[in-house]
């Protein structure tokens, strides 16, 4: 070849993750994020990741707590072999370093929020009475732009059982996190991940029936945070907004698992 | 060939070979066309009004079915009564076309639907093998229409069938449909056993010939069920038949059809093959049961504005 020739780059689309693939929006749509091409996803879109997380959600939650662990901790080994992608689409070194001990920090705590959020209850008559916390199902997450701030709060819905779909507030970031969590014995659909306008898809996924939580911890307008919120009381969702900015370098505590979580107390007669 | 066809249609054919020579007288299907054009009419993209239009057709062409050996009088009852009102939240949903059981719940069936104006289906004649004497085959339909039932699918003998005992299969349709009495009779090709498409064309012919007012892809009960190629052989001969004699006879799908993307693509076969006469529970069905809720779930969707979830339906 000569000298003079250079090389044609590659260009990556950064497409949606729904169901272990990466499909492009069905509306065939895409925009400019920061020079990327990005699809950019529809409710019809939203419609899909839903179907794929309720899929998911019984065979996930239903998988032991210590195998839930050890794909969370895979998760961490994977994104790890990744942080310079990450640090190059602009994520300062130690937000990744964070970002991958965030995971490994909740992969831990799968087989021990049981006993944090649930246990033997003591009850005046002959029986055993335990509380065991399950999860709350499929979960709408609107996420933060940051790497850390979308971590944490896939992390704590995902290993305890829910199965998600993530409305990315960096299109980047998060298919690249896509990229790592599907070789990384994730179940497909366990998360699902939109790249596009919160304000057009969060209102479908926040009146969906078949969504039983919603997280808006990346919503930044207030206003449209109240209308996500009148829509998912529609059927009696869980809603999580914080109140003031969440600081996502601090300690998480186990706030962010219980808040999607269910208590089932078994009364068990004793005694016969 | 029009001449002998129609003696044919009036009384019952001469002979053996005589059936035989008509029905391998039929043209021979082409299977990458007839496969490309049902592939292609499902394609059509169905919106907003005429969405919902469809929807609600479906819903009156559903025979809501269940076929399980666990079948018990309380799920029939159930069953029923979400016939009569599929979305207890919306009056305005219309009922279905028909409640299809077993011969044994019959009378719980009825219990719930008479006077209702849903039709009560009853499968009979040995379903789903149709491996049984043809005396036993007839107490079971006689049985089910004392029970109550006003609609009955049979099956056909395959095994007479794909042995090229035409006439056995012919006589057994015959006599079933007298066995009915004012009952109508579908009659189960069970395509999916049946290797070719020609024979499909072969057995559609020959059950309309015997009498059938319906003929029915499947019983649901073996792998292949309802494909949309089969589907369209059916209607080219529902179509080409009453061109030729005169007489409608309809046609019903069964298995295999869960969404209601799939019954549009049904509904747009219809009106591009046989047109608006078929368009109706009268002349065509769908034999379904999980169908039903995703219909409502897209029906929900189009009044409520938001996505529905299955919790908020019934199991069946």
């Amino acid at each position: 070849m000569p000298e003079s020739s250079t090389r044609l780059s590659v260009r990556k689309t950064y497409k949606l993750y729904v169901g272990g693939k990466f499909p492009r929006s069905e509306s065939g749509r895409t925009y400019l994020v920061d020079g990327d091409n990005v699809s950019l996803a529809s409710r019809k879109d939203a419609r899909d990741a839903v179907v794929a997380a309720r899929a998911a959600q019984p065979k996930w939650a239903g998988a032991t707590a210590y195998n839930r662990g050890q794909v969370l901790y895979r998760i961490a080994e994977m994104a790890e072999a990744r942080r310079a992608e990450f640090v190059s689409l602009g994520v300062a070194a130690a937000e990744v370093d964070a970002a991958i001990d965030r995971w490994v920090w909740y992969a831990g705590w799968s087989d021990k929020i049981a006993q944090v959020a649930g246990g033997a209850n003591p009850v005046a008559g002959p029986f055993f009475n335990i509380s065991a916390p399950e999860p709350t199902g499929v979960v709408a997450v609107v996420a933060p732009a940051s790497l850390l701030g979308l971590v944490s709060v896939v992390a704590p819905a995902v290993v305890t059982g829910n199965t998600v779909v993530v409305v990315a507030g960096n299109p980047q970031v998060a298919v690249t996190l896509a990229e790592v969590l599907a070789t990384s014995d994730v179940p497909a659909g366990v998360v699902n991940i939109l790249t596009g306008h919160a304000a057009e898809i969060a209102p479908w996924l926040a009146s969906h029936d078949d969504v039983n939580a919603v997280d808006l911890s990346g919503v930044d307008d207030a206003d449209l945070a109240t209308e996500l919120e009148r829509a998912a009381a529609g059927t009696l969702k869980r809603v999580l907004r914080p109140t003031a900015a969440p600081d996502w370098t601090a300690d998480p505590g186990v706030g962010p698992m219980t808040a999607l979580l269910e208590t089932k107390t078994v009364w068990h007669p004793k005694g016969f | 060939m029009t001449a002998t066809a129609t003696s044919r249609l009036s009384g019952l054919p001469d002979s053996t070979s005589d059936l035989r020579t008509f029905l391998h007288g039929l043209p021979g299907v082409d299977k990458v066309g007839v496969e490309a054009r049902a592939a292609a009419l499902g394609t059509r993209s169905v919106k907003t009004t005429a969405k919902a239009q469809a929807i609600d057709l479906a819903i009156r062409m559903v025979d809501l079915t269940t076929l399980e050996g666990a079948d018990t009088p309380g799920k029939v009852r159930a069953l029923s009564a979400k016939a009569l009102r599929p979305d207890p939240a919306d009056p305005t949903c219309p009922r279905v076309a028909a409640v299809c059981v077993y011969p044994a719940m019959v009378p719980h069936a009825a219990e719930v639907l008479a006077g209702s104006g849903v039709h009560l289906a009853s499968v009979a004649t040995a379903f789903p093998s149709g491996q049984a004497p043809l005396d036993v085959k007839l107490a079971d339909t006689r049985d089910a229409v004392a029970a109550g039932a006003d609609e009955i699918d049979m099956v056909i003998s395959r095994g007479a069938f794909l042995a090229g005992d035409y006439r056995t299969v012919f006589d057994e349709i015959v006599a079933v449909k007298e066995a009915c009495g004012p009952a109508h009779l579908k009659v189960i090709l069970e395509t999916g056993e049946l290797a070719t498409y020609d024979n499909v064309r072969r057995a559609s012919w020959l059950a309309m010939l015997a009498g059938a007012d319906f003929i029915k892809t499947s019983t649901g009960k073996v792998p292949v069920a309802a494909t949309l190629p089969v589907t369209l052989i059916m209607l080219e001969a529902v179509r080409d038949f009453r061109e030729r004699y005169g007489r409608q006879v309809g046609v019903k799908p069964a298995g295999g059809i869960r969404t209601t993307k799939d019954a549009i693509k049904y509904l747009v076969m219809i009106n591009e093959t046989v047109g608006d006469d078929w368009l109706s529970p009268d002349w065509f069905r769908f034999g379904a049961s999980s169908l039903l809720n995703d219909l409502l779930m897209q029906r929900t969707k189009l009044t409520t504005g938001h996505y529905a979830g299955p919790d908020y339906f019934t199991l069946d």
